[in-house]
């Protein structure tokens, strides 16, 4: 480990992963995706949420098993049994949110699991000495004997960095390193990148924010619904032609919206803040509209749907639902409103995996189906397949745990719940994640539906083409606020873009 | 329809062929075990523990504990024994103050875990403590006597049977406490907190509420179980029932409730019950002292939760 390693050539492949596919359960994440990353070169892996980009970072840094498809090491097949055997082996991830240990010192949390030791004891001089040199190298100043708490995700993401050159890592892989990070600290982060360039490391840099891939990046590939749709140079692309890359994909299997039929105002909500997730969030949405809440991930979206729902405490603002006004509600008190949300995790939040299907299709109406508190599990398993019939459910029977269906089948029992309350206003986040393509479809047919038959729908989604061809209007968050409202006619991918992202759109199309 | 039998009710079915097994060894070994007279006669210990065992069925399925009942079993008797013989308080009343005194200690265990979002093992780890070293206070080394006229419970038995008053209550608590889990909205609540507690709230459950009505339930639980005590034993004292919590969670977990949350049965729990009590009562007879007992139960609890946490991964917790 300590024979100064000589850099290899500048753009030699360092590591390659061909024909990488994978699966979660039947859902196909990555199709036969190649790509390579060279010494010198921060490679960037580009793609909408849920693209896949995060995925093959993952399988990279040994963290997933590809199903298929092979990973090599400087021209030799490598097999990774998990993160800790790739950081052996010189391929090291740097998380968006750095695990660190933060009552131990930066020194131990670099060395940490590994200190160096003298006669079975830790040589605390020469780890303190050791974790100082890799800093510098990073061109970092830290306190190494300073405790890790209180430190910026910005100063533990280099304590991570500077773990990785003390394995003597040939391959930095950064997953979303810099969603939380400000503008200054991306620009040191961005020098940093340069050194570790200069001294021969192969980099994949995954992230959203288009001038930072730029500014950063040397090599751009773009994925698209677990496919890898085109690699290219920097200085051979621009902006658009990467946006377009990663939206413009085949629109025609989205639903038809149709011409909308407003009602009155279901949901108002005006003022609504809770510090530091969102601020100051007004909004409304007529009987029969479908609003899209489009923004990055961490914009604030899923907290404002779960302040709206009442699953956390608001620090001021209030919510009305056809006149009702919640103040400090809870979720029991917005369905009686007429509330319903489909939460966006559907195995921690949607449903109760090991229990069958009639038990978590009937969960939402039991004490309506109640006489003096007791339930009939009849009368539950009738109303359950109200909800499973009108949403075509595929199953064998109800009384399968629902844990046996795919994630389209079981977003749909869960949206089938709902229903079954006759709910006024609909909170859908990210309604089709980890959903295939043809259960999509339907999901879309859903919730056109739905609002044909005067719901009120409010639709948080990172998916841009289901956003623009599901909403009546689209308003985008940033930050924690609403930053930009858009109608159907004006909405595109690229002003939605420029928005959540906080480019101006020439910068974005430039 | 047996294989579903099978899936949905594995655990019980292990408990009730346990319990066979571990009768028909005792009765060959002694065969005063064939003798109901003795059977019901020494059953009258564990009603006690049965009475808990029916809250602590509702608090594991929650995916809680509560560590704290026999604690406050033990409170409430010296309570109620001192208010009765220092500020003349009528027996009689004891009956209504009991259940009362328990569940207000047992909200209070419930407001911790469910306000102060604290876990329900330290919540209750503590308060075993405390509730215990409040009785010792009261009390002291001392025992406070049971008023006469309540004395003597379990010896009252239904005419021309061998069914005593606390095993006829335990089967009617047992019947009630059934129904609520598996008839009742609030029983299906329960087990879905348990089963995933931010899905329930998801789903408009009011898991806050659910979680003091539970503690208090256990709470009252140990009140009525302090008055069988107190009623067999003729006496209060601060150290009643300690180490029994060891015998109600082994029941509780070996009968098949998933020490995870989620799944469990009255009929399981009672099973078990009567496992632990033929465990024990066999080993006695058979003149095994009593802290090896104790290390044989610890046991059966390590096996029955290792069985639970296999359950539970297969049913993909």
């Amino acid at each position: 480990m300590s024979s100064p390693a000589v850099s290899p050539a500048a753009g030699a492949v360092i590591l390659s992963a061909s024909h990488i596919s994978m699966r979660f359960g039947p859902v196909e994440v990555l199709a036969d995706i190649s790509v390579e990353l060279r010494a010198g070169e921060v490679h960037a892996l580009l793609g909408e949420n849920g693209a896949g980009k995060s995925t093959l970072a993952k399988i990279l840094a040994g963290v997933y098993k590809p199903v298929s498809g092979k990973l090599a090491l400087l021209g030799n097949e490598i097999s990774l049994s998990g993160p800790r055997d790739a950081a052996a082996k010189g391929i090291a991830l740097i998380h968006q949110e750095p695990l660190t240990f933060p009552d131990l010192s930066v020194a131990e949390n670099i060395f940490i699991g590994r200190q160096p030791t003298k006669a079975g004891r830790i040589d605390w001089a020469k780890m303190r000495q050791d974790a100082e040199k890799y800093l510098s190298a990073l061109g970092v100043t830290l306190d190494v004997s300073a405790p890790v708490r209180g430190l910026s995700v910005a100063d533990r993401q280099m304590i991570e960095l500077a773990s990785a050159l003390s394995l003597d890592a040939k391959v930095l892989i950064l997953d979303e390193t810099t969603a939380s990070l400000t503008p200054g600290e991306v620009k040191k982060l961005a020098a940093v990148l340069d050194r570790l360039k200069a001294e021969g490391k192969a980099i994949a840099f995954i992230g959203h924010r288009m001038e930072e891939i730029f500014s950063i990046c040397d090599r751009i590939s773009v994925l698209r619904d677990g496919l890898k749709v085109g690699e290219t140079l920097r200085t051979e692309t621009n902006v658009d032609a990467i946006l377009r890359w990663m939206v413009g994909r085949d629109v025609h299997h989205l639903v038809e919206r149709g011409e909308p039929n407003l009602g009155d105002v279901a949901l108002d909500v005006s003022g609504l803040t809770r510090k530091p997730r969102f601020a100051d969030i007004s909004l409304s949405v007529k009987a029969g509209e479908i609003v899209g809440l489009a923004g990055l991930v961490g914009a604030g979206r899923t907290d404002v749907l779960r302040a709206i729902f009442g699953l956390d405490t608001v620090d001021s603002g209030m919510v009305t639902v056809t006149g009702t006004t919640l103040v400090h509600h809870d979720p029991a008190r917005a369905m009686e409103a007429g509330v319903a949300l489909v939460p966006e995790d559907r195995q921690q939040h949607g449903v109760l995996m090991p229990q069958s299907i009639w038990e978590n299709g009937s969960l939402a109406i039991m004490p309506r189906l109640a006489k003096f508190g007791l339930v009939d599990d009849k009368t539950a398993r009738q109303k359950s397949a109200e909800g499973t019939q009108r949403l075509a459910v595929k199953m064998r029977d109800d009384e399968q745990a629902i844990r046996e269906l795919s994630g389209g089948n079981q977003q749909k029992v869960v949206i089938g719940k709902w229903l079954l309350t006759n709910p006024k206003v609909l909170l859908l986040d990210e309604p089709t994640r980890g959903i295939d393509v043809g259960a999509k479809a339907e999901v879309h047919r859903v919730i056109v539906e739905l609002a044909q038959s005067g719901l009120a729908v409010l639709m948080v989604s990172s998916d841009l083409p289901e956003v623009l061809a599901l909403s009546d209007r689209v308003l985008v968050m940033r930050g924690g606020q609403i930053v930009s409202t858009f109608d159907r006619k004006d909405a595109t991918a690229e002003g939605i873009i420029a928005a959540a992202s906080g480019a101006t759109l020439a910068e974005v199309t430039a | 329809m047996i294989t579903r039998i099978r899936s949905r009710f594995g655990p019980e079915i292990v408990a009730v062929v346990l319990l066979i097994l571990a009768f028909g060894f005792s009765a060959f070994r002694e065969p005063r075990f064939l003798d109901a007279e003795y059977l019901f006669d020494r059953s009258t210990l564990y009603m006690e523990a049965g009475i808990l065992a029916l809250s602590m069925t509702f608090v594991i399925i929650a995916g809680h504990i509560d560590l704290s009942v026999t604690s406050i079993l033990a409170l409430v008797g010296a309570i109620c024994t001192t208010l009765v013989s220092k500020y003349g308080l009528p027996p009689a009343a004891m009956i209504i103050i009991a259940p009362v005194v328990g569940g207000a200690l047992g909200a209070l265990n419930g407001l911790l875990v469910s306000k102060g979002k604290l876990p329900s093992l330290v919540v209750t780890l503590a308060t075993m403590a405390l509730f215990r070293g409040v009785a010792q206070i009261l009390l002291g080394d001392h025992s406070l006597p049971m008023p006469k006229e309540l004395v003597g419970i379990h010896k009252i038995q239904l005419p021309g049977t061998y069914f005593h008053v606390p095993m006829v209550l335990l089967a009617i608590l047992a019947v009630i406490a059934a129904g609520v889990l598996h008839r009742t909205v609030w029983g299906r609540w329960v087990t879905a907190l348990g089963t995933n507690a931010e899905a329930a709230r998801h789903a408009g459950i009011p898991t806050g509420k659910i979680l003091i009505q539970l503690f208090t339930l256990s709470g009252v639980a140990a009140g009525i179980g302090s008055m069988l005590m107190l009623s067999r034993l003729g006496v209060a004292r601060f150290d009643h029932a300690r180490g029994l919590e060891l015998d109600v969670i082994t029941a509780v977990v070996l009968g098949g409730a998933s020490i995870f949350g989620g799944r469990g049965t009255v009929f399981g729990t009672i099973t078990a019950l009567g496992l632990v009590g033929v465990v024990q009562t066999g080993m006695g007879v058979a003149g095994v002292k009593a802290e090896v007992q104790v290390a044989v139960i610890g046991l059966l609890l390590i096996v029955s939760v290792l069985f639970s946490n296999f359950t539970a991964r297969k049913r993909g917790r």
